[in-house]
């Protein structure tokens, strides 16, 4: 009896250890059998991004070479941030990864953890700009996974039309519109508070205006030599975003909104702005095709009218995980995905949301109403990156703070002293010279 | 046997258990109390005292976060013991439902938390919303919910309270079942009505019931983090913040050390409030 029951146990507890082993072997067996016919090469995206286009040049790529890319998916925000950071901390990341450009790849360590993309041919073709936002030391390490965005107000056209409003030159001017279409019983300012994230646009997206009149913010920023509660100009993103509030142009239930509401008010024409970064026309393209058409953007507008120019986001690039066994199929790639083959099969899934920060890609004549509205902005060279992409300093509390100021528990100067204390913290944890 | 293995024969029994304590409890403590005095990255560290505690202390949203806790702590903790009491006098009688009734009042521990804060972040939704909708049916205008920052708190706690009450009540049933019989007898006979019954046996006699119930709703409450951030993240701004929610913003901006740091802070803070409420309660403890 006795024996019998040890029997019994020792077999469970084998069976028990062989499916934990299983559990864990399974991975390498798999990619062992594959490697034998041609690499895999493993490739790490946030659920947010729009798969379709990379999808398109993946098939590209697959086709012509004998490496397969595996995509997987991770969740975005924050919550994805760590997940990459603990990933990369343990050893355990993909060849290639989608991360965002700027101040959220500083925060990675890119010397340490990616490949050094400097001197790869491919890279004379990136635009300047962009190399700057994915530069740590001089070194290059990343390319543009999407077109480039601007952040600033996307509107409903129809609602332009039927209360017979022009695209506002200034503040005020934007401000005058607002009361207008609050007066018409519609929603003047889409606010989708509940998604934190969205509450910070307004703010970010003065960035053009802000260095307009103080052309060396960013550096001194960086430096702790400047902040936002005594630059007069950065103090007035967050007294915009205090004044939106003040006068009552946001739907009731803002707080309570959330980004995917947001964007039906606005292609329904329920709300007439909505203060966001253009990759949300992608979505709306997704889920509203047919209003499509009606949708415009104009940059945030300045107090005067000479200042009018646009705040571009730099697109999330695509990085080589420096522990790689695979870094010259990588390599292949990435160097296909910028070129005008991978691009030209990326844009016949996905319309392209902005310019390409790669060189000499021309956009396709059929672009949505509001890319084209942002394209004469590029021409005029009316541009100036997102301060996330000049600096390496974001507090990481400024969505609560945007939040604060922008439903009215704090005023913007408090909100704007709030968020250099945040940013303090944050560049002493960077250990930032100066701080 | 010599006198060497007979004094020491029973401890190699503990070796186990102590193995596992050490490793998966005490390691970590001593280590976090390491790391929160270390600015970290996971990969890398450096040693820089009480730097972590320093900052996290003057955290800006901080003050918030100490009030909204005790609050949320008391707030929650009362109304479990105070609703798990009745609840539990309920449902100990001889009801012919009661069997349902105690599985309906239990049902809500079952769930996840994540799920019940997105199922009620939706039913508090300000204008759409279930309960605003029926509010405004019978013609009152309900608040938002979660936006006001004056009773967005409360709002995550009422509901922490539906989802916790069914733990308290099951131990006030335990305890109330427990009460020998005699006591009722003895009542009877003297005359006593159901008042007292309940205030002079049950609510003396389930005290270690109800201990139970107040040490863990409240250490329940000081550590507070899923329900809040499913349905609120601390916001509006910094309005639901608690410790433990501010804690985990540090994690997520990549402050390891200092997140670490705050949970030194809480855990200390948890037992300079838990260890003496447990004395005093148990000092007021009477036996059966």
């Amino acid at each position: 009896m006795n024996n019998r029951k040890k029997f019994v146990s020792l077999l469970l507890s084998g069976a028990l250890i062989a499916g934990a082993l299983a559990g864990c072997g399974n991975k390498e067996e798999s990619g062992g059998a594959q490697s034998s016919e041609g690499e895999t090469l493993t490739f790490l995206i946030d659920n947010q991004t729009q798969l379709a286009g990379i999808e398109a040049v993946v098939d590209g790529f697959e086709a012509k070479n004998d490496i397969k890319v595996e995509i997987e998916t991770r969740p975005g925000g924050v919550e994805g941030d760590n997940l990459i950071k603990t990933r990369l901390a343990t050893g355990d990341m993909t060849d290639l990864v989608w991360n965002n450009s700027g101040s959220q790849l500083q925060a990675l360590n890119p010397e340490q953890n990616f490949v050094d993309l400097t001197n790869e041919p491919f890279m004379e073709e990136i635009i300047d700009g962009y190399k700057a936002a994915v530069s740590a030391n001089g070194k290059v390490f990343g390319i543009p996974g999407t077109p480039t965005n601007a952040g600033g107000w996307l509107y409903n056209k129809k609602v332009y039309e039927e209360l017979g409003l022009s695209v506002p030159k200034t503040w005020d001017e934007l401000m005058a519109n607002n009361e207008k279409i609050k007066e018409a019983g519609k929603t003047a300012v889409i606010g989708s508070f509940k998604d934190t994230w969205t509450s910070q646009v307004i703010y970010l997206a003065d960035n053009y205006n802000v260095l307009a009149e103080n052309p060396t913010f960013a550096e001194d920023f960086t430096a702790n030599k400047a902040k936002n509660a005594t630059t007069p100009a950065a103090l007035r993103s967050f007294e915009k975003l205090e004044e939106v509030h003040a006068n009552g142009y946001m739907n009731e239930d803002f707080l309570a909104t959330g980004y995917d509401a947001a964007l039906k008010m606005l292609a329904e024409g329920e709300g007439a702005h909505y203060p966001m970064i253009t990759f949300a026309l992608a979505n709306i393209a997704a889920n509203y095709p047919d209003q499509m058409q009606d949708i415009g953007f104009f940059p945030q507008p300045s107090d005067s009218a000479d200042v009018n120019g646009l705040t571009v986001w730099m697109p999330a690039g695509i990085f080589i995980n420096k522990s790689s066994e695979k870094i010259d199929a990588a390599k292949k790639f990435i160097e296909f995905y910028v070129s005008q083959e991978g691009i030209d099969l990326y844009t016949s899934v996905v319309k392209p949301d902005g310019p390409f920060a790669v060189k000499g890609v021309e956009l396709p004549d059929d672009v949505y109403p509001a890319v084209k509205d942002m394209i004469q902005y590029f021409e005029s060279g009316n541009t100036a990156p997102a301060l996330e992409f000049l600096s390496p300093v974001k507090g990481p509390n400024l969505e609560q703070i945007t939040t604060q100021v922008g439903s009215g528990i704090s005023s913007a100067k408090e909100g704007a002293e709030l968020y250099d204390k945040d940013v303090e913290k944050q560049a002493k944890q960077l250990g930032l010279e100066g701080w | 046997m010599n006198a060497f293995s007979k004094r020491t024969y029973s401890y190699y029994f503990l070796l186990p258990a102590a193995i596992v304590y050490f490793v998966f409890f005490l390691l970590p403590t001593i280590m976090s109390i390491f790391f929160s005095m270390t600015w970290w990255t996971l990969t890398d560290w450096k040693f820089i005292g009480l730097e972590n505690f320093k900052t996290f202390l003057t955290e800006p949203s901080l003050n918030i976060g100490f009030k909204n806790t005790l609050i949320y702590a008391i707030v929650t903790c009362t109304l479990k013991v105070v609703l798990g009491l009745l609840l539990g006098v309920f449902l100990s009688s001889k009801l012919r439902f009661s069997g349902f009734i105690r599985s309906m009042v239990f049902f809500p521990t079952l769930l996840s938390t994540i799920a019940v804060g997105i199922a009620f972040t939706m039913m508090m939704h300000p204008s759409q919303g279930i309960i605003n909708v029926t509010l405004n049916a019978i013609g009152i205008i309900g608040p938002d919910w979660l936006g006001d920052t004056r009773i967005a708190l409360l709002s995550v706690a009422f509901v922490d309270v539906w989802k916790g009450v069914g733990i308290a009540t099951v131990i006030f049933i335990a305890g109330i079942m427990s009460i020998p019989q005699d006591y009722y007898e003895a009542l009877m006979i003297d005359g006593g009505n159901a008042w007292h019954k309940f205030k002079s046996i049950i609510l003396p006699l389930s005290r270690p019931a109800m201990n139970t119930v107040i040490i863990l709703s409240f250490i329940g409450g000081l550590r507070t983090f899923d329900l809040v951030w499913a349905m609120t993240k601390g916001g509006p701004g910094f309005s639901t913040d608690l410790i433990a929610s501010i804690i985990y913003k540090q994690y997520q901006a990549g402050f390891y050390g200092l997140s670490t740091a705050g949970n030194v802070i809480l855990f200390v803070l948890v037992s300079a409030l838990a260890f003496p409420l447990y004395g005093y309660l148990n000092r007021k403890e009477v036996d059966l």
